[in-house]
């Protein structure tokens, strides 16, 4: 935490605070000094926090309601949606939810990407956000389990058969993963323990990524360290917390379409029939956002390095701080990688649409493509860049830019320092 | 410490109660990782018997043991001989067709696709056999694999004719 020196008012605040600086960690929070020059892509934080929240507080309402057992599983979601009061609401929340939080969550990730938040020294920050990430995913993987409908079965038989791809061992895993010899009522009932657990794993993992931030302080979109405070900064109350309120209202009106107008668009009309262990849906596909990964599993005509290059792929991401060896942050001063930047979207993108389309003809070959380029980006691309680019001067501060254009403006001009 | 890098009678209680408490952690986290592996009321369930009278040549069916699908298909003449015919070397998991169906009229095997799991469809794919819809494995009609992501053929349970019409799968 930065140093300061808090005292509270009162004689209470004061005892309390000597014995638990609880109240220090608040005033800390408040005053806690932002780079005046954060865009809107900075508030996706706040409005991760907002989707974890949402998120645990409807999944502990569902689960009351909820029964994890192989018979009556479906039953109870659809008993969830007809009966149980306002039922329907929280399910509909729940399941666009971890779309929104997914949507929040990659914009996010590219922000950083953008900018150079994972850099140097702020890698831990990036290092603990990839750990959430990957507990996002398998949060949500074992969540879409849940509901025992065809795709929730086949979803889990397909991913939990990764696992039998390790070399002598794979059968005895899938086996102790699944409780049997095949995906039923045990493997069941364990999701469902570990995904009311993981969401509490996440939460204490933000509390430590938000910790680790703290100790630099933001990024931004300047790139450049900033003195704190000074002129460059902000305090984050009122500042901050309005400009992320203002932009979480406007995430809830796109979050609330889905819930209220379309709340069955992301999902897949396969996950209203009932689990059926003897059938396999002819197009099965995981939700969304786990479609790239998808794709890059799907491209690789090997299965046990299809699984390795999946895994490959996200732990690509955790050493990325090492990979990416330019020591300029932010795009906006790197005309090559911004270009190289949107490239990588791009084809995290293709490789998305791949995933959701059968893997055969052109469209195998595209995804392998792409595939390809995913990796080199981070194993060539960036690597070199970092001693061959030429970047453009970077900026003393956040405020010389502005202030050298404002002194030619005339002075009575009132300038806007958000 | 002394200046001698002669182990001492504490360096060795250290190193002691290191390896006791190592193996009294292992101990005590394993019952904590054992109760995920099938349980005993699941491997109680490890046979069913399946009459297959009504079953007609060139038809098959498909019944659930230990929760995966197991094929039973009656082949016709023409299968069994396209599945005898194939040269062992165009096989990727080479296996003869005589050592998976004892009784070459009947095939029986776990309807289940080696490469992920799914349940492949009969009378599809580029070999007359079996195709997976998940990730496009193509087998043949002996249940062999023949293309696509899969490393190996389905899996033949064991089975026994218990008589000439009932097959004891497990």
């Amino acid at each position: 935490m930065s140093d300061h020196n808090y005292v509270p008012s009162s004689k209470l605040g004061k005892w309390f605070n000597d014995r638990l600086p609880l109240l220090s960690l608040s005033a800390h929070l408040r005053e806690y000094p932002t780079p005046k020059n954060l865009n809107y892509w900075w508030t996706f934080g706040g409005i991760l926090t907002f989707c974890l929240f949402g998120q645990i507080i409807t999944g502990i309402v569902l689960a009351m309601h909820y029964v994890a057992q192989a018979d009556l599983a479906f039953e109870s979601v659809e008993h969830i949606m007809r009966d149980v009061n306002y039922g329907w609401l929280i399910r509909y929340f729940h399941a666009n939810g971890s779309s929104m939080f997914f949507l929040a969550v990659y914009i996010h990730i590219f922000r950083s990407l953008y900018y150079g938040s994972h850099k140097s020294p702020r890698e831990v920050i990036w290092i603990i956000g990839m750990i959430i990430y990957f507990l996002m995913m398998m949060t949500a993987f074992m969540g879409y389990v849940l509901p025992w409908g065809q795709m929730s079965f086949w979803a889990a038989t397909v991913i939990t058969n990764l696992f039998s791809a390790v070399p002598f061992i794979g059968e005895s895993i899938t086996n102790w993963l699944w409780g049997g010899y095949a995906v039923d009522s045990p493997t069941l009932t364990r999701f469902y323990a570990l995904h009311y657990l993981f969401p509490f794993l996440i939460l204490g993992l933000v509390i430590l990524h938000i910790w680790a931030l703290h100790i630099p302080g933001n990024n931004n979109p300047v790139g450049i360290d900033v003195k704190k405070p000074s002129k460059d900064t902000v305090p984050f109350h009122p500042y901050i917390v309005i400009k992320d309120l203002f932009a979480l209202l406007v995430f809830l009106t796109l979050f609330a379409f889905f819930v209220f107008y379309a709340p069955n668009l992301l999902g897949h009309p396969d996950n209203y029939i009932e689990a059926n262990p003897l059938v396999t849906p002819t197009h099965i596909v995981p939700e969304w956002y786990l479609l790239p990964f998808y794709a890059i599993l799907r491209s690789i005509p090997d299965k046990l390095l299809g699984v390795v290059a999946m895994f490959a792929s996200i732990f690509v991401l955790i050493i990325l701080p090492w990979l990416d060896t330019s020591k300029i942050r932010s795009a906006i001063f790197r005309p090559l990688y911004k270009q190289f930047y949107w490239i990588l979207v791009l084809d995290v993108i293709v490789l998305g649409y791949m995933g959701a389309l059968p893997p055969e003809g052109i469209y195998l070959l595209i995804a392998r493509v792409a595939t390809a380029y995913y990796f080199i980006h981070f194993l060539v691309i960036l690597p070199v860049l970092g001693s061959k680019e030429k970047t453009i001067p970077l900026p003393l501060s956040i405020s010389e830019p502005v202030l050298n254009e404002a002194s030619d403006v005339v002075k009575n001009n009132k300038m806007n320092t958000e | 410490m002394s200046e001698e890098k002669k182990p001492k009678r504490r360096d060795f209680l250290y190193t002691a109660s290191y390896a006791v408490g190592a193996v009294g952690i292992g101990a005590a986290v394993w019952p904590l990782i054992d109760q995920m592996n099938p349980d005993s009321s699941v491997k109680a369930l490890a046979s069913t018997e399946v009459d297959v009278s009504l079953v007609e040549p060139g038809k098959s069916i498909t019944v659930l043991w230990r929760g995966k699908p197991v094929f039973i298909k009656r082949r016709t003449q023409e299968e069994i001989s396209e599945a005898r015919a194939v040269n062992l070397d165009d096989l990727i998991d080479p296996e003869k067709d005589e050592d998976r169906a004892k009784n070459p009229e009947w095939l029986v095997m776990l309807g289940v696709c080696t490469h992920l799991g799914c349940v492949p469809l009969e009378d599809k794919g580029d070999y007359n056999g079996w195709f997976c819809p998940c990730h496009g494995s193509h087998y043949d009609t002996s249940g062999r694999i023949r293309k696509g992501p899969a490393p190996e053929n389905m899996q033949i349970p064991k089975y026994e004719f218990v008589s000439s019409n009932i097959i004891k799968i497990g």
